[in-house]
């Protein structure tokens, strides 16, 4: 059949590039393997430059890739499954390349875009390492190209190509005509939680980090296949460029989750997220041990399995992300693309060789024999290295539960407390590297003079103390949720994590002599200090401020119960338009809502005031309405942002009247068991008591409360009860407290006592379409949440002065090879 | 036996230690009926909305609770309380995972989470949102 209108030369153009970058990877993959073996000068540059052709043409095909599914997505070519799927034609502009991370196709694009601007910046820098490198890199270039294939190989499906049309893939009527395009007018959109900034610039950052992390992994590689061990040198600024970078990237994850995710905070420890911090942490390791080799001989043996498994890791990471195994834990996960046995492959594939060299060569790798000295860097820094490994491990076998059960066919799932499962572990190791950041900047290499040590080291403690003991009295942090014990480790690591603040602050001047420029690792130490002492206070402060105490049911108030599912905070407080609703020391009030065009967003108008009129703002929250036949709607949280704390709000549910409310209050007078009729079925009026107990929340102390006990039967023969009163303070002051049964749409209002000589009660019943606006919120206050991202740009920063300092101290390192 | 030696098998026994003390902590998941015969004890129960049950939800009484029916793939079915806010697309949900303890008549719910087939993934009906031909 001849289909009308059709673009078929851009999927054309995209098949044969993925094609060309496939094939130039392997050869080059194979040319840059030939090079890296020979030893005839003048052969190995035949073949050295035969490989640079080849990763020059897959350079080539990866950008041709990308500018071809660019031009599909922004030119709404829905023929095309790729754009039909992840994009529409509401979407704005800056939200167009995320559509590319939206998809798996996509993300393995960015990947290899990443490979190749690494890719040439080894070839222009690394020298005589570049064929062993670059072998690594264009093979993992191979493995990301089949990945992208979409082919069937012996009946295998190898990869998914983004370049598949919308009717080869789905099967469906309108396929059969000839001029379905003219229906297929709009695309399913892109994932409504992928549309914030955040989004734009946390997945390449992201993605380049996990990139970057396979060229401290290629240099181990390609000094275990040559046995030679120069490589650490030029690989360190790479490893503190990969971690700074990857890092951020994980960071940036947190703040997006943050500002536009509603599980309330920036980390859940979900499985996406650990798996992108482990090799982070593994990665840091490797870098410390392998300054360590680098300034005293020792741990070279650990630099290797370091940046091997850390590349390892990653690999892993996206198996775990991309295998759709990980769906019942986590919101982050890939749709399953069947690639599940490619991706295990895609890990085994580096893991198996790299061990193996490893294993084969690990008595050939020097290592020191005399021991090292306890009063020397390298011992505690190797210390330092190992905690953050075994933490690593410990974060990813948690993690692993869904692999473990795959493998085993067993059926066990996290925790009840999965959070604390992970932070009751988690807050001793940031003791021990609080501490061992504090302090290991103060040894020296080999030995360190006692006396030396004793002189520097009392200014940093004395005024870490100080501060982290008047943080414990004056702070308030008094999470007791979980026994004195953690909240002990909580103030021990408040204490560890200022330490490390301070003693690297201290040590810019004690131990550099404030050399700035040298103090690109202390800086980095000052910014990772801070990001602990910012996790641990505003978590462990988080406090909620629209905690309810209305409509508390009689189930919540037992005391037995306090720690089980009915003793937690009632966290949601509800707001009606225009009337402004009491939460602690704010009165808060919802003045109104608008819709915004340009990005499809409901901004609703939270208006907060102190009570003691010492403070007013306005937040603005938003909900956008779900796509991709979602029919509910997804909150955007505000903050309203001070130096010491953030007061975060976001919209849990929300009621809109949409016919406009014409109904009125009708006025009946009933006795005592006197019943009245509405539209749906009938109303009872039980009794009237006063004061009655199991109201109490409603009314104050100091009022005299009288309610009515309504019992409402509906058609279909469900019971509601309605009890609506009256609350009456003092002579004159007179408060009524309606009362709803909204799947009725009934309104109740106790309008007036008996007159004198009746028994009849006056109520006035409302019946409507939809009784009112309103919202209900969830609001939170974290303290000193700044210090956390305050810490990451400073630990950034550190990174980056470190990797200059060491790039411009390597001679001749900036200048490209001839 | 070098120091460094000492540390590290120190160090990994305690990682494991870590790790056997994590599995007993970890929870199973159950069906209605085996939920039932554990009650009181944390569990994750994999069952489905039950549409034809009303899902009682009222904010202006009280935002948090809600009350709804589930059933499990055995057809058992079960009151289910949560005192939360109504997660949105509930009744899109075609599974849901309940965190929470059998308490008495009902199941007093935690967390709940939502399987949506369309919620973070693409949707496998995908040909449903294409426009049908008749009506275009």
């Amino acid at each position: 059949m001849n289909y009308i209108g059709e673009n078929l030369l851009a999927g054309q153009i995209g098949h044969f590039f993925a094609l060309l970058f496939l094939v130039a990877s392997l050869f080059s993959t194979v040319a840059y393997f030939k090079a890296s073996r020979l030893q005839d000068l003048v052969e190995r540059k035949i073949w050295l430059r035969l490989a640079r052709i080849g990763f020059a043409l897959e350079t080539v095909g990866v950008l041709a890739m990308f500018f071809t599914l660019y031009y599909i997505i922004s030119h709404h070519l829905f023929e095309y499954k790729y754009a039909w799927s992840h994009s529409d034609r509401s979407l704005q502009v800056e939200y167009l390349l995320s559509c590319f991370w939206e998809g798996q196709e996509g993300s393995f694009m960015l990947w290899s875009f990443w490979h190749c601007v690494l890719g040439w910046v080894l070839i222009w820098k690394s020298k005589d390492w570049e064929p062993g490198v670059m072998t690594v890199i264009s093979f993992a270039q191979f493995c990301v190209a089949t990945m992208v294939m979409g082919v069937y190989f012996f009946g295998i499906k190898v990869g998914s190509s983004p370049f598949t049309l919308t009717r080869n893939e789905i099967t469906a009527p309108i396929f059969s005509m000839p001029n379905y395009l003219t229906l297929l007018k709009d695309g399913n959109g892109l994932n409504t939680l992928l549309q914030n900034y955040w989004m734009v610039i946390h997945p390449p950052i992201l993605f380049l980090g996990f990139a970057s992390t396979i060229v401290p992994f290629a240099y181990a590689f390609a000094g275990l296949m040559r046995k030679n061990h120069d490589w650490t040198k030029p690989a360190i600024p790479w490893a503190a460029f990969s971690a700074a970078v990857l890092g951020l990237g994980v960071m940036m994850g947190a703040a997006w989750a943050y500002e536009s995710l509603s599980f309330g905070g920036y980390w859940a420890w979900d499985p996406v997220e650990n798996a992108s911090l482990v090799p982070w942490l593994t990665l840091v390791a490797g870098l410390h041990t392998n300054l360590v080799y680098k300034n005293s001989g020792y741990s070279l043996r650990p630099t290797y399995f370091f940046y091997i498994i850390s590349f390892v890791l990653v690999l892993y990471s996206t198996f775990l992300t991309r295998s759709g195994i990980l769906g019942d834990t986590s919101v982050h996960a890939f749709v399953d693309l069947d690639m599940n046995t490619q991706l295990v492959l895609f890990v085994l594939v580096f893991f198996l060789p790299a061990m193996y060299l490893y294993i084969r060569n690990y008595k050939s790798i020097p290592a020191v024999i005399k021991e090292e000295n306890v009063y020397s860097r390298e011992f505690w820094i190797f210390i330092g290295s190992l905690v953050l490994f075994l933490s690593g491990m410990v974060i990813i076998s948690k993690t692993s539960v869904p692999v473990f059960n795959k493998l085993f066919g067993t059926h066990m799932s996290p925790p009840e407390d999965a959070e604390f499962a992970y932070n009751q572990i988690q807050v001793f190791v940031a003791i021990v590297i609080g501490l061992l950041t504090a302090l290991t900047q103060y040894l020296k290499y080999k030995d360190t003079p006692k006396a030396f040590l004793g002189k520097k080291i009392w200014i940093p403690t004395l005024i870490a103390v100080l501060i982290s003991v008047s943080i414990s009295l004056f702070g308030n942090i008094n999470f007791d949720k979980k026994g004195p014990g953690f909240l002990f480790a909580i103030h021990m690591a408040i204490f560890a994590a200022v330490y490390a603040v301070v003693g690297n602050i201290a040590y810019i001047w004690l131990g550099l002599k404030g050399k700035i420029k040298a103090a690109g690792a202390s800086v980095a130490h000052i910014g990772f200090g801070l990001v602990l002492v910012g996790i641990l206070i505003s978590s462990s402060k988080k406090t909620v401020l629209s905690w309810n105490t209305t409509g508390v049911s009689p189930l919540r108030v037992n005391p037995k119960e306090k720690n089980g599912a009915t003793g937690d905070p009632a966290e949601n407080i509800t707001l009606f338009k225009a009337v402004a609703t009491d939460m602690g020391k704010f009165m808060v009030t919802y003045v109104s809502d608008t819709l915004n065009a340009k990005d499809r967003k409901r901004y609703f108008e939270i208006d907060f005031k102190a009570k003691d009129g010492s403070e007013g703002f306005k937040l603005y929250p938003d909900v956008i309405k779900q796509n991709k036949g979602g029919e509910g709607f997804s909150a955007n949280p505000a903050a309203k942002h001070y130096w010491y704390k953030d007061i975060f709000v976001y919209i849990t549910s929300f009621q809109e009247n949409t016919q406009p409310d014409t109904s009125s209050f009708k006025k009946y007078q009933l006795s005592v068991h006197d019943t009245v009729f509405y539209s749906n079925g009938m109303i009872i009026l039980n009794k009237v008591s006063k004061n009655p107990a199991e109201l109490k929340t409603k009314y104050a102390e100091d009022e005299t409360a009288l309610f009515m006990d309504m019992t409402v039967v509906a058609k279909d023969g469900r019971r509601y009860t309605a009890n609506p009163g009256v609350a009456i303070k003092g002579l004159t002051e007179l408060r009524q407290i309606p009362d709803t049964v909204q799947s009725q749409s009934l309104v109740f209002l106790f309008n007036g006592a008996p007159d004198q000589g009746s028994d009849k009660f006056k109520i006035g019943i409302k019946e409507s379409g939809a009784i009112t606006d309103l919202i209900t919120l969830k609001v939170y206050e974290f303290p000193m949440i700044n210090i956390l991202w305050i810490g990451v740009i400073i630990m950034v920063i550190g990174f980056i002065m470190s990797i200059i300092q060491r790039v411009k101290r390597t001679p001749g390192y900036l200048k490209p090879v001839s | 036996m070098k120091k460094t030696n000492i540390a590290i098998l120190v160090l990994i026994a305690i990682s494991i230690v870590v790790l056997i003390s994590y599995t007993g902590d970890l929870t199973t998941y159950e069906t209605i009926s085996s939920a039932k015969q554990k009650e009181g004890k944390f569990v994750n129960l994999i069952a489905k909305l039950d549409k034809r049950q009303p899902v009682e939800y009222d904010a202006v009484k009280n935002p948090n609770y809600l009350v709804f029916t589930a059933v499990d793939s055995l057809g058992n079915s079960i009151k289910v309380v949560y005192h939360n806010n109504k997660p949105t697309d509930m009744e899109k949900s075609d599974r849901i995972v309940l965190k929470g303890k059998m308490q008495g008549d009902h199941f007093e719910c935690k967390d709940i989470l939502l399987k949506c087939p369309s919620k973070y993934k693409d949707d496998p009906n995908a040909a449903k949102s294409l426009p049908s031909p008749v009506n275009g």
